[in-house]
């Protein structure tokens, strides 16, 4: 059974401990513009939305890459971009729906959630179970996968 | 590591903004934050100067934890001399803008001169520049805030800025960023408004690093989990904020009344955490969430909403939104010490306080002392402007409160600080406070050891500086009897010295409730180049203090000045477990000096200040 | 893996079930969809040039050295189409004869299909202009290409861009870097006139300016002439503004069309390319088209457009081979969508980035910090936007538009404020 990210955001408080240390995971600095999760905030209403890629099994990103620089990690399941081979173009940016593949300038490629190897740093990090690891079909993805199939081209989405 | 070695030097008479590496050697003697930034100003100002002069310098500085993964490490401080006291101002916010200052690079940016006109400092990355800010000129926090972000097309610029009362002067003054996040006392607000300086905004992507990252993931989660099981942090704080005192101070019989002439508050359930959890009429709550500063894994901060009939509200949608809701020092200054119970109206003067940016704790305390002279007579419906100003009117709260911020009527004479203000009606015995800051929320003849805290304060009266409340009531890390004076003065140092040290570190002083400097050291350690053992901790925090004493007395201050108003000295508290008692400074404070290795005049002895580097 | 031979010709022809014809994204993303929802079918993938499959996406990349050529690959692990049991093969296609499902190829031979996907996608135009025959004028569009340009961009060296489309600003930037004196030259008053509006065009051109090139707009190559003379330049550019560019080398990127030659006799239907229906069907049943020769369905009304861009290619690949294996799937249609970076400064458009008549929009604009926004509205929901200066989430804006999200009260916030699409975003399509 792989397993996927679970966002609560109900249990957030905004305190970016996810993205602390995502950034140190993957760049060895503490750095929250550079991290893969990011908590966006409404002020307003009091309210916190950790977000981040869901591995969607359509993978937009991976489609639409010219060099084929976005692969599976077999256990996991999760989209991983290549640094070796992504040249920077930044289609897949425009072409994931979610917005949850983005250009770093500092490295010239593209970076993503990669689920940590299966092993995420967020969840380990949150101090409130905000975010969580658990089996994929347990998961409120099926509800942003169900979303995603509206943007995708004609394709009904598959879990 | 963990320093970014790098400062912003912005001369507003100029318009130049230029970067010069960090004293280094500085940096190892005073750390950061409130450490650094207080070796700075020493070096660089006159005490004696006055403190809405081109010649006072501001400094908004990070610690070397700020922007790491250590929890609350996202502080900033801002240090000058206050224009509410006179004395060394270090005003300590949360929020996000210290994280993104360490982000851009930078440990601090020293602020001097004046500039002819307003501006505001924007900050991206190695890009640093004035810009012109007539546009937001008169604009609240808020406003000025979403239109730094709207111009810059950035969401994720961080903004710290006055309001109007920054703007007009008002002397307790804050600086507010992340909409409702405040360096709020001792009127550092005002400072930076006598510059011309709207606001900083930044946006940093750099990063920080640690010196040796594995030992410091070990140690901070060894910290995390330490504040994880503590009941106060873990649960308490994130339950009910630093609310959940309310009750338990009124219990004790230290919640300050009616401008300190009672030690209990018949509303305290009325406006305390608990108050602040139960449903309304409506089927609200006036609690929305608690949230979290940068990297806090406590999260007390509360987020309220005001109830949508209450008359603060109702037809002012632009309030009918979830913001920074009552802190037990808010809760308590605009509402027990002004005789007030309705929490709705609290909160609304609390939004106002973040949206115009200023001292809640000051406003609520000078308004108090305004209701006492209103109520005897010396201050009239003529001087108010029509405002009845009697303890418990909740409206004339709210009116005064929006006039304070924008400086307008009856509000100018508030924004002056209730010393100024009780000197000026000649009743200056009334002003409740010390080197002209105001009290917090806890009354000293109910808890010994706070009055020699605030006597002692370098900043002027002050519950920041050594919380000894944590041990003379909470327990933490053993309980002492709060009605005794013996053993204080010893408690108020190892408070002092130590909360010095946490301040320098980018820390927040609120995770002292669970941590000793036994679980901070080694964070220290494993981020930063040198040996930061407990015991160099603890003289890096002496070090601080004695250095901030000494700026306070070549500005003019002596020992003369570390006391108390008669009232707290004279008058006994009237009710409550503390009935009878008066706080007894004058047991304390002798022993307290030489505990300090200071003279009998409050003077550090050479000695002194040799041991410690300073001379 | 072969199917049965036939006797119609005196030649042994080969049939498949699948043939995929052009080896470009559209076509290799066909070929491995084939293969995911058909394990068993045969498929000849056929590509024109002697090369293995790569992205012209990728050119630039290696220009200035980022990539080597492998690094264009499109796929870049070893035996990627024999592991999927895809034959791949270079042949350039002759002729279609539809009756009879046989495509003629350049070898002479004759291929039978089943089921027939073309995916010849676009070669560049070449404008009526005295003169682009001589040695030193170059497109920059096959790895070929980009071999001679290499050769002859050398740092200093005297380079004239023809156009600065889409296309020729990611030329662009790759000249830049490698330290050419460049000059460009647009047409169009602005630069990627059919991507950003006037102040984006502008401020791009502005960006490139003061990073030190050389761009005149509203200005034509009238032709080149040869430079006389011992320098390298043996090329001289005239303009129709009077100027005479001595250039070692000038590059041409003047736009490109569909292949279309081939298919002349094969009675399909043609317009700017090959039409095809919401299956990609094109007018015969058994043959697709898809990506940059394809004349599909337009995501928001539906009109028949060619959009040769990356995801579109991808998409149509995906899709067709659902057709093609049976799995009857609608394709919702394209959307404009294109991302640039020039010499650092990053623009996005999207869908109808230029707007509708009469309908609501949200414009930001900073001059001085280079960053522009507009979005463009019809009814509640966005239908296109472009930007300039911003990367970050940048994707939520092609979910806004093809979720088709009403925004609510989120529309006033966003004519207020525009950079809060992601707030937008989050709260209308996440909540």
């Amino acid at each position: 059974m792989q397993k996927s990210l679970h966002i609560i955001p109900e249990k957030c408080t905004g305190c970016t401990q996810c993205e602390i240390a995502c950034s140190m995971q993957h760049d060895g600095i503490f750095s929250p513009s550079k991290s893969r999760i990011r908590v966006f905030k409404f002020h307003d209403e009091g309210r916190f939305v950790p977000y981040t890629c869901t591995q969607c099994s359509e993978a937009w990103c991976q489609r639409a890459c010219p060099t084929g620089a976005i692969g599976i990690n077999g256990e996991t399941g999760a989209k991983v971009v290549s640094d070796t081979v992504c040249v920077g173009c930044k289609v897949c940016t425009i072409a994931c729906p979610f917005g949850t593949i983005n250009y770093v300038a500092d490295s010239g490629k593209v970076a993503k959630c990669d689920l940590c190897d299966g092993d995420p740093a967020c969840v380990k990090a949150c101090p409130t179970g905000a975010i969580v690891f658990i089996d994929a079909q347990n998961t409120g993805f099926e509800r942003m996968r169900s979303w995603a199939a509206k943007t995708d081209s004609g394709t009904p989405a598959k879990a | 590591m963990a320093w970014a070695r790098k400062l912003l030097r912005v001369n507003l008479t100029t318009g130049t903004c230029t970067t010069e590496p960090l004293n280094m050697d500085w940096a190892k003697l005073y750390l950061g934050s409130r450490g650094l930034a207080a070796k700075y100003l020493v070096e660089e100002i006159d005490p004696k100067v006055d403190p809405l002069s081109p010649e006072n310098k501001m400094i908004m500085a990070t610690g070397p934890l700020t922007g790491t993964a250590a929890s609350t490490a996202g502080r900033y401080t801002v240090t000058t001399k206050g224009e509410l006291t006179g004395v060394i101002a270090c005003s300590n916010s949360g929020g996000f803008f210290g994280n993104e200052l360490k982000n851009a690079g930078l440990d601090m940016i020293i602020f001097e001169g004046k500039s002819p006109k307003p501006v505001y400092l924007l900050i991206q990355n190695e890009q640093a520049a004035l810009i012109d800010a007539d546009e937001f000129w008169g604009c609240s926090v808020w406003d000025t805030e979403e239109g730094i972000k709207a111009k810059h097309q950035d969401p994720f610029i961080r903004v710290a800025s006055i309001g109007k009362a920054g703007e007009v002067g008002c002397k307790f003054a804050g600086i507010v960023n992340d909409m409702d996040r405040a360096a709020g006392r001792s009127g550092v607000g005002a400072v930076m408004g006598s510059k011309n300086l709207k606001a900083v905004a930044i946006r940093g992507t750099r990063g920080v690093r640690v010196n040796n990252p594995a030992q410091f993931i070990e140690a901070v989660n060894n910290g995390k989990r330490v504040l994880a099981e503590n009941p106060v942090t873990g649960e308490g704080l994130p339950t009910y904020g630093t609310q959940v005192l309310m009750n338990v101070i009124n219990e004790i019989g230290a919640l300050p009344t009616h401008n300190h002439r009672d030690v209990q508050f018949v509303g305290a359930s009325d406006i305390s955490g608990e108050a602040m959890h139960a449903v309304r009429k409506d089927g609200t709550k006036n609690l929305v969430s608690n949230a979290a500063c940068f990297g806090c894994t406590i999260a007390c901060q509360r987020v309220s909403k005001i109830e949508r009939s209450h008359f603060t509200v109702k037809d002012r949608p632009q309030y009918q939104i979830a913001s920074g809701g009552l802190e037990y020092e808010n809760a308590w200054a605009l509402g027990a010490d002004a005789g007030i119970n309705d929490l709705e109206a609290i909160t609304f003067a609390n939004f106002i306080c973040n949206e115009q940016g200023l001292d809640p704790i000051t406003l609520g305390a000078t308004i108090a002392a305004a209701m006492e002279m209103f109520e005897e007579g010396v201050i009239t419906l003529e001087d108010t402007g029509g405002i009845d100003l009697r303890f418990g009117n909740a409206e004339a709260l709210v009116q005064i409160t929006e006039l304070t911020a924008k400086g307008e009527g009856f509000g100018r004479e508030i924004g002056l600080g209730s010393k100024r203000l009780c000197e000026k009606y000649g009743r200056g015995e009334l002003h409740m406070g010390v080197k002209g800051q105001e009290f917090p929320a806890y009354d000293s003849r109910g808890i010994q050891g706070m009055g020699l805290t605030y006597a002692t304060s370098n900043r002027g009266a002050c519950h920041l500086r050594s919380y000894t409340v944590a041990s003379e009531v909470l327990g933490i890390p053993e309980k002492t009897d709060p009605l005794v004076t013996e053993g204080k003065a010893g408690l108020v140092k190892a408070f002092q010295d130590a909360t010095a040290a946490v301040d320098a570190c980018g820390l927040c002083i609120f995770t002292t409730f669970a941590w000793t400097l036994e679980d901070i050291a080694p964070q220290v350690d494993a981020a930063c180049e040198g040996d930061w053992s407990v015991d160099a901790m603890l003289e890096l925090g002496e070090r601080i203090w004695n250095m901030e004493r000494q700026f306070n007395l070549a500005a003019g201050f002596t020992g003369k000045d570390d006391t108390l108003p008669k009232r707290i000295l004279k008058d006994a508290a009237k009710t409550g477990p503390a009935k009878g008692r008066v706080n007894e400074l004058g047991k304390m404070l002798p022993e307290y000096y030489e505990l300090r290795g200071w003279n009998a005049e409050g003077q550090p002895t050479s000695e002194t200040l040799q041991r410690l580097g300073l001379i | 893996m072969q199917a049965p031979l036939t006797e119609e010709s005196s030649k042994v022809e080969t049939v498949y079930r699948y043939v995929v014809v052009g080896a470009g994204p559209a076509g290799v993303t066909a070929v491995e969809n084939l293969r995911r929802h058909d394990p068993e079918g045969t498929i000849l993938l056929i590509g024109g040039e002697q090369e293995p499959p790569y992205s012209r996406m990728a050119i630039p990349y290696m220009l200035v050295g980022k990539v080597g050529e492998e690094g264009t690959y499109l796929r870049q692990q070893e035996n990627h189409f024999p592991n999927l049991d895809v034959k791949y093969q270079h042949a350039m296609v002759l002729h279609i004869d539809a009756a009879t499902k046989r495509i003629k190829l350049n070898d002479g031979s004759s291929i039978q299909y089943e089921k027939l996907c073309l995916a010849t996608g676009a070669r560049p135009i070449k404008p009526p202009i005295p003169g682009l025959d001589q040695k030193g004028v170059r497109h920059c569009w096959t790895l070929d290409d980009a071999r001679k340009i290499i050769e002859l961009a050398h740092e200093g060296a005297d380079v004239v861009l023809m156009g600065a489309g889409f296309i020729g600003c990611i030329i662009l930037e790759a000249l830049a870097l490698r330290g050419v004196n460049l000059t460009v030259v647009e047409m169009g008053d602005r630069m990627v006139p059919r991507m950003l509006d006037p102040v984006a065009g502008t401020m791009l051109k502005r960006w490139c300016e003061e990073k030190g090139v050389t761009v005149h707009t509203s200005t034509r190559i009238t032709q080149l002439e040869s430079n006389p003379g011992e320098t390298e330049d043996t090329l001289l550019v005239d303009l129709d503004n009077g100027e005479k560019i001595p250039a070692h080398l000038v590059v041409v990127a003047a736009g490109v069309k569909s292949n279309l030659d081939y298919l002349e006799g094969s009675g399909l239907a043609t317009d700017q390319g090959i039409l095809v229906n919401e299956y990609l069907q094109t007018s015969d049943e058994h043959i697709f088209a898809i990506g940059d020769v394809a004349q599909g369905p337009d995501f928001e009304h539906g009109d028949r457009v060619v959009h040769a861009i990356q995801p579109t290619a991808t998409d149509h690949g995906r899709i067709a081979a659902l057709n093609m294996v049976g799995k009857r799937t609608r394709y919702q249609g394209s959307m404009q969508m294109n991302v640039l970076d020039t010499l650092g400064l990053i623009s996005v458009s999207f869908g109808e980035w230029d707007g509708r008549d009469k309908c609501d929009q949200a414009i930001m604009c900073n001059e001085t910090g280079f960053q522009y926004m507009r979005l463009e509205f019809a009814d509640d929901r966005l239908v296109g936007a472009q930007c300039v200066g911003r990367t970050a989430h940048i994707g939520v804006i092609r979910g806004l538009i093809e979720g088709r999200v009403p925004l609510g009260a989120w529309k006033e916030k966003l004519k207020m404020n525009p950079y809060l699409i992601m707030d937008a975003y989050l709260s209308c399509a996440q909540s």
